[in-house]
């Protein structure tokens, strides 16, 4: 694909798949194979899966906070996968599609959402960072491994993610300049799903689009359907691409849409007409997905439904097996702030023992 | 082998004793390549290890501190500058919302080794916002450990402690004595232990304990009431956090009489703390309420105020006979 047809001073949007699963640009569809396209589309039902799930859970009380990803499956898959074994994610809190190609295991997603810090710590090998609340932080920390990578001579990229919202913060600026002045190998991934909570996008800046804030720091920047797994794949890969030769970062915006809440804790109808939602829910990007899946005879049916099966099965079972099993270890609370506790910790973890033994 | 240095001067020569044992620190901020940083701890740092170590850049001190969160996770130690303690908000919520959190975060998988260096405190006649005492802000936050030197030979030996630290550390540097006096310390590198006060002169009847650009005035101070016959404990904390408690408390067991001087805000500062230590550790010990000598609440004054703005040698021997007398 090419960056420069897509200019987003002219506020071009690059697609490959429209919301009809119609191919709009035949020469630009990924040479995938039909196990690749099924292991998408099972990424995308296992995604589903997991945020109905959390949110069944979450209503009867027994899952705390949970931020759904309904509408934003492709953005988080098809960037996601076009990644490598050894390069970065960075992610901001909503990327549950992209931690699941990348390696994390839901049960310590679901784990995280329950309230248990082991969540964020990663089995060996998944270079993924833990959960960055404070918003667009974490864009920073992603210019900085890519830094070190340019200093250390290795090869791999970062991926990062970050909001519409975020792109308001400092952070976001700096990371960006940070990024085109050190030719850190960054990806910047904008998930534009039109709402921080409550406020519009068009609060935010009064900018055409989000990936023109890429040009007054001089490196490139598009606008891509964030629905369009095809779209979101190629752009992605275009950029990691750069960004290991040595060409240096890349600002992506996914314009997307969050079909659900922001998280469990407000009520989205408050700020947003049902006749938009609605107009969203038609490029929904799990049924274009699925429709050029059909149309090009890839899906079986049956398939489908044992897949679908097999994933609500291990859904519930992993989130049983934390639900009674996750509280945390009084001593992890204290022993991982220091590389050794100070004696202050020492002595307050030592107290509360001791509070605790002579209650019994 | 021993040479003869100021304070800037051991902050020097412990960055590149240490840059030279370990590849993997890379020094970086604003000003601090070509120029060597405003106050030039940073001078020839450049040249010896290159561009590629040693490096300006942008004047954004979050990102600053935030990219070297993403280098020390991807194995590198970085050693950033704030140019002044008081230019360090820009990056607060970096330091504290991820530099401080990471390692509890990922439950011990990423541990962040890496040193912030900031010139902190007044009374170099400068303008607003460089005069700033800011270790209070920072110490209450878990995770972190804040360091300040009041000596060439405990500069050098604590940033080498700091570098070779594996958790992050803040080290405030007394910009007043920057040049006020040298000290013979050794060449090569050595280590000062990181959350150990020292014991600067035994005494009997009072326990001062100072750190950074005060030790100083209350040395100032001693020689005023040198004939008064008191014999006073005055401690160097070296480390505001962690506090070394069993330092302090052995020390009011022995003399009955604290005072803490700092050059920070009175309300809520780190003497506080150290009282509220006194009062735990060595409350029947105490023969007078333990007193606090620090700046005002107010805002740091302008140059044309500040000398009433840092507590002076006189108040300072006047505080100690009050107390030894009360």
């Amino acid at each position: 694909m090419d960056f420069k047809k897509y200019n987003p001073l002219e506020n071009k949007i690059y697609q490959v798949l429209n919301h009809k699963g119609e191919v709009v640009n035949k020469d630009d569809i990924p040479s995938f194979n039909n196990d690749q396209l099924l292991y998408l589309y099972k990424m995308m039902l296992y995604t589903r899966i997991i945020d109905d799930k959390a949110l069944s859970y979450q209503r009867q009380g027994r899952m705390l906070t949970y931020a759904p990803n309904t509408g934003q499956e492709a953005a988080q898959i098809g960037s996601a996968y076009a990644m490598d074994k050894d390069d970065w994610l960075v992610p901001a809190f909503r990327e549950l599609g992209a931690w699941l190609v990348r390696g994390v295991p839901l049960k310590n997603i679901y784990l995280y959402w329950y309230g248990n810090e082991w969540g964020s710590h990663m089995p060996e090998g998944v270079k993924v960072l833990p959960v960055s609340v404070p918003i667009a932080s974490q864009m920073q920390h992603a210019t900085g491994i890519g830094m070190a990578n340019n200093i250390k001579g290795e090869e791999s990229v970062v991926v990062a993610y970050v909001g519409d919202g975020g792109t308001s913060h400092g952070d976001f600026h700096e990371a960006l300049n940070f990024a085109a002045v050190f030719k850190s190998p960054v990806v910047f991934i904008i998930q534009n799903n039109q709402y921080a909570i409550s406020t519009s996008r068009k609060i935010q800046t009064i900018s055409e689009n989000l990936a023109q804030k890429a040009v007054a720091y001089g490196l490139p920047g598009i606008v891509v359907d964030g629905n369009d797994m095809f779209a979101v794949y190629n752009a992605t890969k275009e950029a990691i691409d750069r960004a290991r030769n040595g060409q240096g970062p890349t600002l992506i915006e996914a314009y997307t849409y969050r079909l659900g809440a922001h998280t469990t804790s407000d009520d989205p109808t408050k700020y947003r007409d049902d006749k938009e939602v609605e107009e969203w829910r038609e490029k929904d990007p799990f049924i274009r997905f699925r429709k050029y899946l059909v149309d090009n005879n890839v899906l079986d049916e049956n398939w489908e439904v044992e897949t679908k099966t097999n994933l609500e099965k291990e859904v519930m079972e992993t989130f049983e097996s934390i639900e009674n099993n996750s509280d945390t270890e009084i001593l992890d609370i204290f022993k991982y702030h220091y590389e050794k506790m100070t004696p202050q910790l020492q002595e307050q973890y030592d107290d509360y023992m001791s509070f605790l033994e002579g209650g019994k | 082998m021993a040479n003869t240095l100021n304070i800037i001067q051991a902050i020097n020569q412990a960055l590149t004793v240490e840059m030279k044992n370990d590849k993997t620190i890379v020094v970086y901020g604003e000003d601090v390549g070509i120029e060597g940083g405003v106050f030039r701890a940073t001078v020839d740092l450049q040249k010896t290890y290159g561009k590629e170590r040693v490096f300006d850049t942008p004047l954004a001190e979050s990102a600053i501190v935030g990219t070297a969160i993403g280098m020390a996770i991807n194995g590198l130690k970085p050693v950033v500058e704030m140019q002044f303690s008081g230019f360090s908000y820009p990056a607060f919520n970096q330091i504290i919302s991820h530099v401080a959190r990471m390692r509890n975060r990922s439950r011990g998988q990423y541990n962040l080794p890496m040193v912030i260096r900031a010139p902190y405190g007044g009374g170099i006649r400068a303008l607003e916002h460089h005069s700033e005492s800011t270790e209070a802000l920072y110490s209450q936050i878990p995770g972190l450990k804040v360091v300040i030197p009041s000596t060439p030979y405990d500069a050098k030996g604590l940033l080498i402690s700091a570098l070779r630290d594996p958790d992050p550390v803040l080290f405030w540097e007394p910009k007043r004595i920057y040049r006020a006096f040298k000290q013979e310390i050794p060449e090569e590198a050595y280590e000062i232990p990181i959350g150990k006060a020292k014991v600067i002169n035994e005494g009997k009847d009072i326990t001062v304990v100072s750190w950074g650009a005060m030790i100083p005035d209350v040395q100032k101070a001693l020689k005023l009431i040198e004939k008064e016959n008191v014999s006073v404990e005055l401690i160097d904390l070296r480390t505001i956090a962690p506090i070394d408690r069993e330092t302090i408390a052995q020390s009011v067991k022995k003399t009955g009489r604290f005072l803490v001087v700092h050059e920070a805000p009175k309300t809520l500062g780190v003497g506080a703390e150290l009282i509220s230590i006194v009062n735990e550790k060595a409350f029947l010990s105490l023969e007078a309420p333990p007193t606090r000598l620090t700046g005002f609440d107010t805002t740091f004054p302008l140059p044309r105020g500040e000398k009433h703005y840092i507590p002076s040698p006189e108040r300072i021997a006047k505080t100690i006979m009050d107390i030894v007398k009360y």
